[in-house]
């Protein structure tokens, strides 16, 4: 299955902007199904993390008011070009995915 | 005799709706899900939310947080907010929007390493008051925007 994550990693002056889109539905549990009247369960995103040579970089908790297939970025110092950073997500279900990127 | 069967047909169909709203609240993976601050997304209110999850409610507005978000969102279910402060030590910023059904967004915990600084994008229902709340050196800074929502992004 293709990962549902894209991260890109770029260093400048010692700043490393971390960028990441993950694909998911990010439902918020208040919507019907407008056929049939029945509350969509709620499916999100509860937890992001980036950790870089075994260390958490961020931890992010998002409730259902992120958008559908979300977006992320933020900036760190310290990592270096050609190091790696890994993001993993799970979301209300138990569903999980990881990637790495190499910092360029 | 085709008035029972209506009548029959929507009593199965609510009785399934809740059997589905019940198995999805089984399936949360305590181990999982104990970490995400429930209670705090589950706040009605930008205060309560606060409180909840910081355990304080006493954010001192801050000129040095800067909120980057549109004046006007066309579509509320896609709103773009960066939160960018030059305070020192920050541990976590929070993204809240007042009015929204559960007004807690996101939260974010950085590293010691990580600057201040996120970019997500969120939901938004109607027209409110986007806050941010940085903790930083162990106290809590806010600051505000107003978004204009043209459509919301919270129903169906």
């Amino acid at each position: 299955m293709a990962s549902s994550i894209k991260i890109r990693a770029k260093e400048s002056n010692g700043v490393t902007t971390i960028k990441a889109l993950v694909k998911h539905p990010m439902e918020t549990g208040t919507r019907k199904n407008a056929k049939t009247g029945k509350p969509i369960p709620a499916h999100h995103i509860t937890e992001v993390k980036v950790e870089h040579a075994g260390s958490v970089l961020m931890t992010a908790n998002w409730g259902p008011a992120v958008s559908k297939n979300p977006y992320l970025s933020f900036t760190v110092a310290g990592v270096a070009k050609g190091e790696t950073v890994k993001l993993s997500w799970v979301d209300n279900k138990g569903k999980s995915d990881t990637r790495e990127a190499t910092v360029s | 005799m085709s008035l029972k069967r209506r009548v029959l047909l929507k009593r199965t169909m609510a009785g399934s709706a809740v059997g589905v709203a019940v198995s999805a609240g089984l399936l949360h993976p305590t181990s999982v899900m104990a970490a995400w601050p429930k209670a705090a997304f589950g706040a009605d209110s930008a205060a309560d939310a606060v409180a909840k999850l910081y355990g304080a409610s006493d954010a001192a507005p801050s000129g040095e947080i800067q909120i980057k978000a549109p004046d006007i969102a066309e579509n509320g279910a896609v709103v773009p907010v960066s939160v960018r402060t030059t305070l020192k030590n920050v541990e976590s910023i929070a993204i809240i929007v007042e009015k929204n059904p559960s007004p807690l967004a996101a939260s974010f915990t950085l590293s010691p390493g990580a600057q201040g600084y996120v970019s997500t994008r969120i939901k938004m229902g109607k027209t409110s008051n986007v806050l941010a709340v940085v903790k930083a050196d162990g106290k809590l800074y806010s600051a505000s925007k107003e978004v204009k929502v043209t459509i919301g992004g919270c129903g169906g």
